[in-house]
């Protein structure tokens, strides 16, 4: 704006720059579209040629407002006035008032008015129930079962001789296997160390003890075993459990032990289940402990 | 045209628009044209990726899965990856400028709130940027949480937890937005339909009324150089600010390709397809969620249960404190006026230095948002430095109470330093108040004469 029409040499000399900027953008543009032709996938070739034109138009751009845009002095513009004065609304209050009287002399009808389009709103919402089913026993209740098979994660039958000492093997219902609240883990024991909690003495046969896999903290897979220790930890923010103490939470953020898998062994010696876990497992929420 | 519509007149106004000028200003720029290079990518990706959670066997170009069973919605990710010519530029572009979009909103924001910008009359445009913000959060979480892959399957687990904690309505809402339990066959294409269609359309027309509000108002501007709380100083729109402005979106569309180019962001093929009984230790977040993932893991061990119903630890982890920040930040502009009794209009800018308090309950609010981001890599941080994670998680929820008190009582000292050398003591409203007296506001943009010294601090009164 404050340029003159002819412009003094010393610009000619300063446009040069701005000049080779844009230009070299040109080249990077055909380098890019090239490359994509050419090369296989080279993912670095293009986002150098990309990038680097994007830069040189950005930096043209700029160089060229800073060397012929810029005012000597900042200009200066009023603000003006954000609030309407007295008169404007007025003039507006008496043109709405016309349309007010109107409402307020047919009360009535307002209400219902009011009244239609809530109603109208509220029941538009309801189909929205239909995202998803209501929330019930599937929180609390996995698919072991009274007679449910142990099976690993290709559906195979286990074996308690395929836990040993200090082993960990991830589980599933038979059938079942990728149900995420019904994982469990097994866990080979060392003889006699654990400490039974009343009401579960039979629950390990062959000493294989059966636990949810599914942290009480925030549900992620209790996946780390530090078997010396008999820790089981969380790798999302480390609760860790105590296998021999009925999995209680002994750090982190867990609050409540996995709950165990009630199990026993087939002629055979294959495991299964003979009931549901000992509590609801996964992360808690507001009425797991409210029957049904 | 013009006959039509009487564009000449509209556009002698608009291009006469004055910007203040300053590096401060810009920042909300990096947010909104990082807006459009995810807009832009996000396109390019849309036509290529398929939210489907119906399995297939992996037979692409990356041997370590092929013959693995996974989810469309993975394999189609992994395609992008690997088959799609600049499929894997494209998404890296694009996961950048998500991180960098969330980033610079909350500079600028911290920009705003130390400034005092959100002041009367921009309270509703905090509002409308505060909720920006958030929706940011939500959809960058959406976006990485579509691959189906182990990382982002192992963040929804977490999310759906969080989400059946809340009291009554926990269970409710998990049930509703999953399509029943965890994991389901519908959260990946409700996901991709919030994460393409209704959360940026809801930025789309957030932003709109972000700048429109912002036009109508006109920036606000620091003290100096002749700044009033009745004036605008700066540059006209057109072409000085255009060509500057246009200039920056290009530098930042530079800066996301070359980064989506050489750095490697959220490589799913190392993670592997989502199976909820996997897990791999050590996985990260995107660093905007961090201090979420740092306050589940600091929470002690608390669950609380009245009369046979129970509130969960993820509650009071998960989603009490981002309640209680972003309830905060929403308020902010109306706690503030109520301990300053000041209601007054303010078109002049703060300088932090000017307002210890602010500026130290600001360093202090975001001292604990960055304990809370190192609280969440706390494991990687063990084993990096061979630290106890007992150790590191107490020393954490120490620094949490300890370190805003610190810092904040640090920033209030480094102010009151500041003030004193700028010799004795000036209210940048007062000065331009007073500075303002000489000025009527006259028609069109004048020029101002220099001023001796443009910059800040301000010149006390001779
Ligand atoms: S999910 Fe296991 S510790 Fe949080």
């Amino acid at each position: 704006m404050a340029e003159g029409s002819v412009p003094p040499p010393r610009r000619q000399r300063g446009e040069r720059f701005p000049a080779a900027l844009l230009a070299l953008a040109v080249l990077a543009a055909i380098g890019f579209a090239v490359t994509y032709l050419v090369t296989s996938n080279n993912t670095q070739l293009m986002g150098l040629f990309a990038s680097l034109g994007l830069l040189a138009i950005g930096a043209g751009m700029i160089v060229w407002a800073k060397r012929y845009m810029t005012p000597p002095h900042p200009e200066v513009e009023p603000r003006g006035r954000l609030a309407s004065t007295e008169d404007e609304v007025e003039a507006f209050t008496a043109d709405f008032e016309v349309g007010e009287f109107e409402m307020e002399r047919r009360g009535l009808l307002t209400k219902l008015l009011g009244a239609a389009i809530a109603a109208t709103g509220l029941a538009a919402l309801v189909p929205f129930l239909s995202l998803g089913p209501k929330p019930g026993e599937s929180f609390k209740k996995t698919k072991w079962t009274n007679g449910k098979y142990v099976v690993n994660e290709q559906n195979e039958r286990v074996h308690t001789n395929q836990v040993g000492t200090n082993a960990v093997l991830t589980v599933f219902p038979e059938n079942e296997v990728g149900n995420a609240l019904s994982q469990a883990l097994l866990i080979g024991l060392r003889p006699n160390e654990l400490q039974v909690v009343p009401g579960r003495e039979t629950w390990t046969p062959d000493n294989v003890a059966g636990f949810s896999k599914v942290c009480t903290h925030a549900g992620c897979p209790v996946g780390l075993y530090q078997a010396q220790l008999g820790y089981l930890i969380c790798p999302c923010h480390q609760s860790t459990f105590n296998v021999y103490n009925a999995c209680e939470p002994i750090f982190g953020p867990a609050a409540t032990p996995l709950p165990q898998l009630p199990m026993a062994v087939d002629t055979e010696g294959y495991l299964l289940s003979t009931g549901d876990f000992s509590d609801p497992p996964g992360p808690g929420f507001w009425d797991q402990d409210r029957p049904g | 045209m013009d006959e039509r519509f009487g564009l000449a007149l509209v556009g002698q106004s608009a291009i006469q628009k004055i910007f203040p000028n300053h590096w401060s200003f810009l920042l909300g720029e990096l947010a909104l044209y990082s807006f459009v290079v995810l807009v832009g990518t996000g396109i390019y990706l849309s036509l290529f990726f398929n939210a489907n959670t119906g399995e297939t066997t992996y037979a692409g170009s990356y041997q370590p899965l092929q013959g693995v069973r996974m989810s469309n919605a993975y394999a189609s990710a992994l395609d992008i990856s690997f088959e799609t010519k600049a499929g894997l530029l494209t998404r890296q572009v694009h996961h950048w400028a998500a991180l960098i979009f969330i980033g610079a909103i909350v500079v600028h924001l911290a920009r705003v709130f130390f400034t005092g910008a959100f002041r009367r009359p921009r309270e509703l445009n905090w509002v409308v940027g505060i909720t920006l913000f958030l929706l940011a959060i939500v959809n960058g979480f959406a976006g990485y949480s579509l691959l189906d892959d182990q990382l982002s399957g192992t963040g929804l687990r977490i999310g759906y937890s969080v989400l059946i904690s809340i009291p009554v309505v926990g269970t409710w809402l998990a049930s509703l937005i999953f399509g029943g339990e965890f994991p389901g066959t519908d959260i990946i294409p409700r996901l991709f339909v919030a994460h393409v269609l209704i959360v940026p359309l809801l930025i789309m027309v957030l932003i709109a009324i972000h700048l429109a509000i912002l036009v109508k108002h006109k920036h606000a501007h620091f003290p100096g150089a002749g700044a009033t709380d009745n004036n605008v100083v700066g540059e006209r729109l057109w072409p000085t600010y255009t060509f500057k402005a246009a200039g920056l979106f290009f530098l930042v569309f530079a800066v996301e390709v070359a980064l989506g180019g050489f750095a490697q962001v959220n490589p799913i093929w190392l993670y592997g397809p989502f199976a909820p009984q996997n897990v791999s230790s050590a996985s990260q977040p995107d660093w905007y969620m961090g201090w979420l993932e740092g306050a589940l893991r600091l929470m002690p061990p608390w669950e609380t249960r009245i009369a046979g119903f129970t509130i969960p630890n993820p509650f009071w982890a998960g989603v009490v404190p981002p309640g209680v920040l972003f309830g905060l930040l929403y308020a902010w502009p109306w706690i503030e006026a109520r301990f300053t009794k000041d209601h007054a209009e303010h078109h002049v800018l703060d300088r932090p230095r000017d307002r210890p308090v602010r500026t130290a309950l600001g360093v202090g609010v975001l001292t604990m948002a960055s304990v809370l981001g190192f609280a969440g890599s706390d494991d990687v941080l063990a084993v990096a430095f061979n630290l106890s994670i007992n150790g590191l998680v107490w020393t954490f929820r120490v620094l949490l109470f300890v370190g805003p008190l610190i810092t904040g009582a640090i920033a209030y000292k480094v102010c009151l330093e500041l003030q004193r050398r700028d010799g004795p003591l000036v209210d940048p409203v007062l000065v331009a108040q007073a500075s303002s007296n000489g000025e009527g506001g006259g028609g069109s943009p004048g020029k101002v004469p220099p001023s001796p010294e443009p910059a800040e601090p301000v010149p006390a009164d001779p």
